[in-house]
């Protein structure tokens, strides 16, 4: 489990999946795109829309993973001085912004025919517009700095401020009135969501992963060269 | 304890103080995060005349009329209060009888709420159409799924 942590050995591990990650991603996205499209049956309620699902839902919960790990690494990188945390706060900070900004356009475009409105300000959508603002933050704050050491420092002193949001995110639905529904999946009870529509949405959820991860490989290696060519 | 894990320690410690202090905040707020009241929540007495607000809950069976093609009368209910609301504008699709809306608008009188806005709200069950109408077919069709 080195590789979580040491960019030589990574670099190593990176080389070996790369390719396998990219394959696996294009046949997850093929598959996933027919079942979300052709195969899966109309929601009794939503009809077709309940299709925007199969690319919110993945990129909603890809948007908060992101962030977790950019979390971990920060206490590891903090508390254990280990700049590879620092890398991956770099690295991924822009997926995640990505992942989040793909979840906000598809929510909008899913609660227009639905709840009549594209935008509202209850807490899921604004703690999720938070989290929007808090990667970019994130992102220039890593642009911004001359001196790396005190930048990386403060960036990830930033992430763990802004990993408070992540909860607030997940329980908003609970805690508030919303006008966002409830969680369909959670592990404390069986989903309220029928087989044929969570196929695809499983299917669509490991190829954000995948097509994530591809993404992550490649911003990680090319963080670490030009670390080593001490460009920034 | 070696250095690393005080650092450790007190990241964490930080971290756990930085959020109850958030969430306290959010606790005590929570009336304004709220993005509705629901009927019962709201106490006639202290209603003001023309205040927006937004309340939800589920639009009362056989309570929607049509008044006119664009202006409509139902009530929304928690199963506890009921209010009456008039709306001239456009429904959502979902918008229908046993369904969650939110509405916004303000209490014209103590009784009647006129709807500036209407939003549907639809549940986390997720089904497909062709079940529902087994359902219905064999007698299980249960109304919560509504």
């Amino acid at each position: 489990m080195k590789f979580l942590v040491n960019p030589s050995k990574f670099n190593k591990f990176a080389d070996n999946v790369f390719l396998p990650v990219l394959i696996l991603s294009i046949i997850l996205f093929s598959i996933g795109l027919i079942f979300s499209f052709y195969l899966s049956p109309d929601d009794y309620q939503q009809g077709s829309t309940v299709r925007i699902m199969y690319v919110h839902v993945p990129s909603a919960w890809l948007a908060l993973l992101t962030y977790a790990i950019m979390t971990v690494y920060s206490i590891v990188g903090l508390a254990f001085r280990i700049p590879f945390g620092f890398i991956i706060n770099t690295a991924v900070a822009p997926i995640g912004a990505v992942f989040t900004l793909i979840c906000i356009v598809s929510g909008s475009l899913w609660g227009k025919p639905m709840w009549g409105t594209w935008w509202v300000w209850d807490a899921r959508l604004t703690s999720v517009a938070i989290l929007f603002i808090i990667y970019l933050v994130i992102i220039f704050m890593n642009l911004s700095f001359e001196n790396r050491i005190v930048r990386e420092k403060v960036v990830a002193i930033f992430v763990l401020v802004g990993s408070i949001n992540l909860p607030i995110v997940k329980f908003s639905v609970d805690w508030w009135n919303t006008l966002h529904q409830p969680a369909t999946i959670s592990k404390l009870s069986k989903p309220s969501i029928d087989p044929s529509m969570m196929i695809p949405l499983i299917v669509m959820t490991f190829a954000f992963i995948m097509v994530g991860l591809a993404i992550a490989i490649l911003r990680i290696k090319s963080e670490i060269i030009s670390r080593k060519s001490n460009l920034n | 304890m070696s250095l690393r894990f005080q650092r450790l320690l007190l990241i964490l410690l930080t971290l756990v103080i930085i959020l109850s202090a958030v969430l306290l905040i959010l606790y005590n707020t929570r009336e304004n995060v709220s993005y509705f009241y629901t009927p019962s929540e709201i106490n006639k007495p202290d209603i003001v005349k023309n205040e927006t607000i937004r309340i939800g809950g589920f639009v009362e069976n056989n309570s929607f009329n049509k008044i006119s093609s664009s202006s409509f009368k139902f009530k929304i209910t928690d199963e506890k209060a009921s209010i009456l609301v008039i709306f001239n504008g456009i429904l959502p699709d979902l918008f229908r009888e046993g369904q969650g809306a939110v509405i916004e608008g303000a209490f014209v009188d103590n009784d009647i709420f006129n709807a500036t806005n209407v939003f549907a709200k639809h549940d986390e069950n997720y089904m497909p159409a062709s079940i529902k109408e087994d359902l219905k077919d064999t007698g299980y069709w249960n109304k919560k799924y509504k």
